[in-house]
C-alpha cells in the first residue's frame, strides 16, 4: 500500500503545482485583457471608430459665371446616369436586356457591364450610362418595377451656353491630374468626380467656384457595404462670378472676326480697364470637353497653325508696327521735342550705309507730329527715335502698358518684348545698333505687343494717363488708377493725331470713322512686317505683291477709341497676316466700337443727346 | 489485497446524489453564455448558430450525465480499444487526405462532422491514465518504461500535426506531457526533454508548412501584414480593446456586427464577447472556466485511485489548454492556430470532446472511492 501512497503523494503535490500554474496563466490572461481592454482602451477605441466610419466628400456645386448683363455663360446642368446594382438585379442579364429595350444600349456595352460585375462587389453600382435623355429618364422611371436593381440619379454637369465665342474666356473644367493634387491640398481634389477648372476663368477663379466640399459620415461593414449615414455637412456651394464681359459683344466680335483665318480683338473700358470684349479666331467649344475630349479632337486642335486653343488677345505676341508710334511722339514729346517740329521725308532715312524706308515711297515731304501720325509716316519717328534714343522709347512703352503681364484675370498671359539697349546685350550679347533704334521707333524689330497690350496702352493714352489694368471678373475695379506722370498737353497732341488717322482728310483710316451721328473714334492703323523685306525685293517691288505665302504677309492691326471728345472704350484688333491694318483692321474695329457703343446704356444717351 | 475486493454497485439515485452539480450548472452556464454569443454573432438571430449550439448543448449535457452515470471501470477497461480505434480513424482521415489532395480534418456524419483529432484527446488521456494507472512509482522511474507512453503520444500527434493542425498536435503533446510530470518522472528529464526541443526548433521550422510559417512571422509582427494573415489578430486586439471597461453593449459590438472581426462565431467567439460586454464581462467569463478547472482539480485530487486521478487531471488540462491558447490567440499573446473556445465557440466536435470529457470526469468523482485493479485482468 505503501507504494499506492507514495504515488498518490507525488501526484497531489505536483497536481497542485499544475493548478498553480493553470491559475498563473489565467493570470496572464485576465492582465492581458486589462492591458487591451482598459489601459489601451481609448486607442483601440479610435481604431475601431477608424474601422467603422467611412467619411465621403460631397462636390459642392460649382459657382456659376454670368456677363455684366446677368446673362449666364457657365452653368450646371442636371445630367442624368443609370446604374445598377448586381445584388438587387439577381439576373443581371435578363435586367440589362430589358433596359436595351428601353434606352440605347449597344450589345457590347452589356457584355462590358456583365464582365465588370465579375470583378466588383454585388452591392456596388456599375454605370450602365452617363448621358440619359430626359425621355429615356421618364421610359426607364416608368417600368423601374420590372428593372430591379436599376437606379437612376442625376449629377451636375458643366454647361456652357454660348459655346466657342466665350471657349478662350471661360476656359472649362476636367479631371485632376497628379500634379494639381500635389499643389492643391483641398481634399475636393482627391474625388475621381471632382472636376477642376482648366484654362480661363474657370482656371483663375477656381477656388472660389469651386465652394467648400461637403462631408459624409457612413457607417460601413468590412468589405466596404454603407450601412448607414452618421453624419452630414452639406459644405458651401461655389460662389458666383459676374464678368465684365458682355457677351452680346463678344458674340458680335467673333462673329466680325469669322471672316479671317486668324484674329483677335479686344474691347476695354478706358477708365476702369474693364474687359468687355476679348475674342480670338478661331476657337474652341469648351462644351466639347464637359464629358471627355476625344484624343482625335485635341490633336486636331493642337496641331491647327491657326492655334484655336491659344487665346492671341493675351498670348499672342505680334510686332506692333505703326501703332506703336504714338509711344515714339509721347518719347519724342517728352523730351523736348514739340509737336510743331518738322522732319522733311523723301521716303527714306540714310543711317550709315543703310537706307530706312517710309512705307510711301515717294516720302511725305515736310512733316510734323499731328501729320505724322495721320499720314503714318515712317521718317518722322526714325528721326524721333533716333533723337531720344530707344531706352527712352522702352521707358515710355512700358508706361503705357507694354512689355509686362497686366495681371489681367486669366491665365497665360504673355509679357510681349520691348527691347532695351541692355536688354539686347543680355539676351545676345550684342551690343546695341543705331538702326536697330529706327525700327524700334515704328514698332518693329525686336518689339513685341499683344492686342491686350494695345489695348491698354490705348486706354492709357485717352483716359489721361492712367495706369488702368484689365480684368474680366466684378469687383476688382480700380476706380482711381495712378497716374502714369505725362503731360496732358503732350497727350493732348498724340491723341489729336490719331483724330486726324481716322477723321483727317489724307488719314490712314478714313474708312473706319465712325457712321453715327455726332461721335467721332480716333485711332491708329498698323501694318507690320513678319519677315524682313530685303533690299533684293524692294527693288523688284516683290514687297507688295500678294501672292506671297499667309504666314508670310504683314499683320493688319488697328487700335482705337472712342468717343473722341469723352473716351469711354479702346478697341484693338489684330489680322494676322492680314496685309493691311487701314483696309483689313480698322474696318473691324469700327464695327466693334459701334457695337460696343449701341449696346452700352450711357452710349446710348450720348448717341441720343446729339 | 484491496484490488480483488469488487467494488459494490451503487443505484442511480445514489449515483445522482454523489453527482457534483455545481459542476454541470457551471458548464450549463458558459453554454449557456455561448448561446447568448452567437445570437449576437448572428446579428441578433437565433440562426444560424445560437439555436443550433443550444440544441447540441442540451444533448451535449445529457451525453455528460449518461456517461456520468456509467461505470468508471467501464473506461478503465476499454481505454486501449478507444485508443486504438481513435488512432484508426485519425490514420484514416490522413489516408481521405492524401487521396483528395487536401488538408481532411474530419469524418462526415450526417448530423455533425466529427474530427477523430479532438476525440483522441480524450482517448490519449484514457490510455495513458490507464498505463500510469498500472505503474508504481519505481517503475516510471525506469526511462525504458517510458517508451511505451511517449509512444501513445508521439504517434497521434504526428499524425495530427501533419493534417496539419498544429493546435491540437501543441495540445496533444501537452497532455502529455502533463501526464508524465503527474505519474511521477524525475524533473531533470522534462529538463532534458525541453533542451531538446529547444535544439530541435530550426527543424520543426523546417519542417512547417509556409502558412504556418506566416502564422507565427505575423504574429510576431501583426502590423506587417495589415490586410493578410495579420488582419484577424489586428481587427481582434481592436475589437477587445474598443470594447473598454464595460463593452461597447449586447449586439452593440461595432467590430462584429460590422464583420471586421472573422470567425467571430468560432475561433473569435471570445473577442465577441469581450467586444460587447468589455473587461467585466471577459474576466467574469473567464473566472467560470477558472472555476470549473478548480472542480475538475478538486475531483482529481479526491479521486482513490491514479486512473482516476490522471484522467481527471488530464481532462482537466485538455479543458485548460482549449481556453488558453483560445484566449491567448485572440489578444495576441500567440499565434492564430485555429483552437475553438470550448461551449461558447460555435462547432460540434469540440462541444461533444468536452461533454464527454466531463462526462468521465464526473463519473470518476462519483466513484471517487471505486476499487481498481491495477490490471483489467484483475477485474
Amino acid at each position: 500500500m505503501h507504494q499506492e501512497a507514495d504515488r498518490q503523494r507525488v501526484f497531489t503535490r505536483r497536481a497542485l503545482f499544475v493548478g498553480a500554474c493553470q491559475t498563473a496563466l489565467f493570470g496572464v490572461l485576465g492582465s492581458r485583457l486589462y492591458h487591451l481592454q482598459v489601459r489601451q482602451a481609448s486607442d483601440y477605441a479610435l481604431l475601431a471608430e477608424d474601422n467603422r466610419v467611412n467619411q465621403r466628400l460631397l462636390i459642392p456645386p460649382r459657382g456659376r459665371i454670368f456677363d455684366r448683363q446677368g446673362r449666364p455663360l457657365a452653368r450646371n446642368v442636371p445630367t442624368y446616369r443609370v446604374r445598377v446594382v448586381r445584388e438587387q438585379a439577381k439576373d443581371l442579364g435578363a435586367v440589362l436586356e430589358r433596359l436595351a429595350t428601353l434606352i440605347r444600349l449597344p450589345p457590347e456595352r452589356i457584355e462590358e457591364i456583365l464582365a465588370k460585375s465579375k470583378v466588383q462587389r454585388a452591392f456596388v453600382p456599375l454605370p450602365v450610362r452617363d448621358d440619359l435623355d430626359w425621355e429615356e429618364v421618364s421610359r426607364i422611371a416608368i417600368r423601374s418595377p420590372d428593372l430591379p436593381g436599376v437606379v437612376l440619379d442625376s449629377a451636375l454637369l458643366r454647361d456652357y451656353p454660348y459655346g466657342e465665342i466665350l471657349g478662350h474666356i471661360l476656359g472649362y473644367v476636367g479631371p485632376v491630374n497628379e500634379r494639381e493634387q500635389a499643389d492643391d491640398g483641398d481634399p475636393l481634389l482627391r474625388m475621381p468626380e471632382f472636376r477642376l477648372g482648366k484654362n480661363g476663368i474657370e482656371q483663375s477663379y477656381d477656388k472660389a467656384l469651386r465652394g467648400r466640399a461637403g462631408l459624409s459620415q457612413v457607417e460601413v461593414n468590412a468589405v466596404g457595404r454603407e450601412i448607414r449615414e452618421l453624419a452630414r455637412d452639406p459644405g458651401d456651394p461655389g460662389d458666383d462670378l459676374q464678368l465684365s464681359l458682355d457677351v452680346e459683344l463678344q458674340r458680335f466680335c467673333c462673329e466680325r472676326l469669322s471672316n479671317e483665318l486668324a484674329a483677335a480683338a479686344v474691347c476695354l473700358d478706358v477708365h476702369t480697364g474693364a474687359v468687355l470684349a476679348l475674342a480670338s479666331v478661331p476657337s474652341f467649344d469648351p462644351r466639347a470637353f464637359a464629358n471627355g475630349l476625344s484624343q482625335r479632337q485635341w490633336n486636331a486642335w493642337r496641331d491647327n497653325t491657326r492655334h484655336p486653343l491659344v487665346n492671341k488677345a493675351l498670348k499672342g505676341e505680334y510686332p506692333p508696327g505703326s501703332t506703336f508710334k504714338m509711344v515714339t511722339g509721347l518719347a519724342g514729346l517728352e523730351a523736348g521735342i514739340s509737336p510743331s517740329h518738322e522732319v522733311f521725308c523723301p521716303g527714306y532715312m540714310s543711317l550709315g550705309r543703310s537706307q530706312f524706308h517710309c512705307w510711301k515711297a515717294g516720302g511725305h515731304g515736310r512733316i510734323a507730329l499731328n501729320d505724322a501720325l495721320g499720314q503714318s509716316c515712317d521718317v518722322y519717328f526714325y528721326d524721333v527715335a533716333r533723337k531720344v534714343g530707344v531706352d527712352a522709347i522702352a521707358a515710355m512703352a512700358h508706361r503705357l502698358g507694354l512689355g509686362q503681364r497686366l495681371g489681367m484675370d486669366l491665365p497665360g498671359e504673355k509679357p510681349g518684348l520691348i527691347p532695351t539697349s541692355a536688354w539686347k546685350e543680355a539676351a545676345l550679347g550684342e551690343p546695341w545698333q543705331k538702326g536697330e533704334t529706327l525700327v524700334t521707333g515704328i514698332g518693329q524689330g525686336f518689339v513685341l505687343a499683344t492686342p491686350l497690350q494695345l489695348a491698354v496702352m490705348v486706354a492709357r493714352l485717352c483716359n489721361g494717363g492712367r495706369a488702368v489694368r484689365p480684368w474680366l471678373a466684378q469687383g476688382r475695379e480700380e476706380a482711381d488708377a495712378p497716374s502714369i506722370g505725362l503731360d496732358l498737353a503732350h497727350l493732348q497732341a498724340v491723341l489729336k493725331g490719331m483724330n486726324e488717322v481716322v477723321n483727317g482728310a489724307r488719314g490712314t483710316a478714313k474708312r473706319a470713322a465712325l457712321t453715327m451721328e455726332g461721335v467721332r473714334m480716333a485711332g491708329k492703323t498698323g501694318t507690320s512686317q513678319v519677315r524682313r523685306i530685303s533690299r533684293a525685293e524692294r527693288a523688284a517691288g516683290l514687297h507688295k505683291r500678294k501672292d506671297k505665302p499667309w504666314e508670310d504677309r504683314d499683320h493688319a492691326l488697328f487700335v482705337c477709341f472712342a468717343p473722341y471728345d469723352a473716351p469711354r472704350y479702346a478697341v484693338s484688333v489684330i489680322v494676322e497676316h492680314g496685309e493691311s491694318g487701314s483696309a483689313r483692321a480698322s474696318p473691324i474695329a469700327r464695327d466693334i466700337m459701334t457695337k460696343a457703343l449701341e449696346i452700352d446704356p450711357a452710349g446710348r444717351r450720348l448717341v441720343a443727346q446729339r | 489485497m484491496a484490488t480483488q475486493i469488487k467494488s459494490p454497485e451503487r443505484g442511480l439515485a445514489e449515483k445522482l446524489g454523489a453527482l457534483r452539480w455545481s459542476l454541470v450548472l457551471l458548464l450549463a452556464l458558459i453554454g449557456g453564455i455561448g448561446c447568448a454569443v452567437l445570437y449576437s454573432a448572428g446579428g441578433g438571430s437565433a440562426q444560424p448558430w445560437a439555436i443550433r449550439h443550444g440544441v447540441r448543448l442540451l444533448v451535449g449535457i445529457g451525453i455528460m450525465l449518461l456517461l456520468a452515470m456509467g461505470s468508471v471501470r467501464f473506461w478503465f477497461r476499454w481505454s486501449y480499444a478507444i485508443y486504438a480505434v481513435t488512432l484508426l480513424l485519425l490514420l484514416a482521415v490522413e489516408i481521405m487526405g492524401e487521396i483528395s489532395k487536401g488538408a481532411e480534418r474530419w469524418i462526415d456524419l450526417g448530423f455533425m462532422q466529427l474530427q477523430p483529432s479532438e476525440l483522441m484527446k480524450i482517448a490519449l488521456v484514457l490510455a495513458l491514465a490507464r498505463y500510469f494507472h498500472s505503474a508504481w512509482l519505481e517503475e516510471v522511474r525506469n526511462p525504458l518504461y517510458l517508451v511505451p507512453p511517449l509512444l501513445l503520444i508521439a504517434l497521434p500527434a504526428i499524425l495530427v500535426l501533419k493534417q496539419p493542425d498544429l493546435g491540437t498536435a501543441v495540445t496533444l503533446l501537452a497532455i502529455g506531457g502533463i501526464f508524465l510530470f503527474l505519474a511521477g518522472v524525475r524533473l531533470w528529464k522534462f529538463a532534458l526533454a525541453i533542451g531538446l526541443g529547444g535544439a530541435a526548433l530550426p527543424v520543426i521550422w523546417g519542417a512547417m508548412h509556409g502558412y504556418q510559417r506566416r502564422r507565427v512571422l505575423t504574429f510576431l509582427n501583426p502590423e506587417s501584414d495589415p490586410l493578410g494573415s495579420g488582419y484577424h489578430i489586428i481587427q481582434s486586439k481592436i475589437a477587445l480593446g474598443s470594447g473598454g471597461f464595460w463593452g461597447k453593449g449586447y449586439l452593440q459590438g461595432t467590430q462584429a456586427q460590422l464583420s471586421f472581426l472573422p470567425e467571430k462565431q468560432t475561433d473569435f467567439a471570445f473577442t465577441m464577447l469581450a467586444e460587447e460586454t468589455g473587461f467585466v464581462g471577459a474576466t467574469v467569463t473567464l473566472g467560470l472556466y477558472f472555476l470549473a478547472l478548480a472542480l475538475a482539480l478538486s475531483v482529481a485530487l479526491r479521486a482513490s485511485h491514479q486512473f482516476g486521478r490522471l484522467a481527471a487531471m488530464g481532462i482537466g488540462m485538455n479543458f485548460f489548454l482549449y481556453i488558453v491558447i483560445n484566449v491567448a490567440m485572440v489578444t495576441g499573446l500567440i499565434p492564430v492556430v485555429g483552437v475553438p473556445l470550448p461551449l461558447i465557440s460555435y462547432g460540434g466536435t469540440a462541444m461533444l470532446t468536452v461533454m464527454v470529457g466531463f462526462g468521465i470526469l464526473l463519473c470518476i468523482d462519483v466513484n471517487a472511492q471505486a476499487q481498481i485493479p491495477r490490471f483489467p485482468t484483475e477485474l
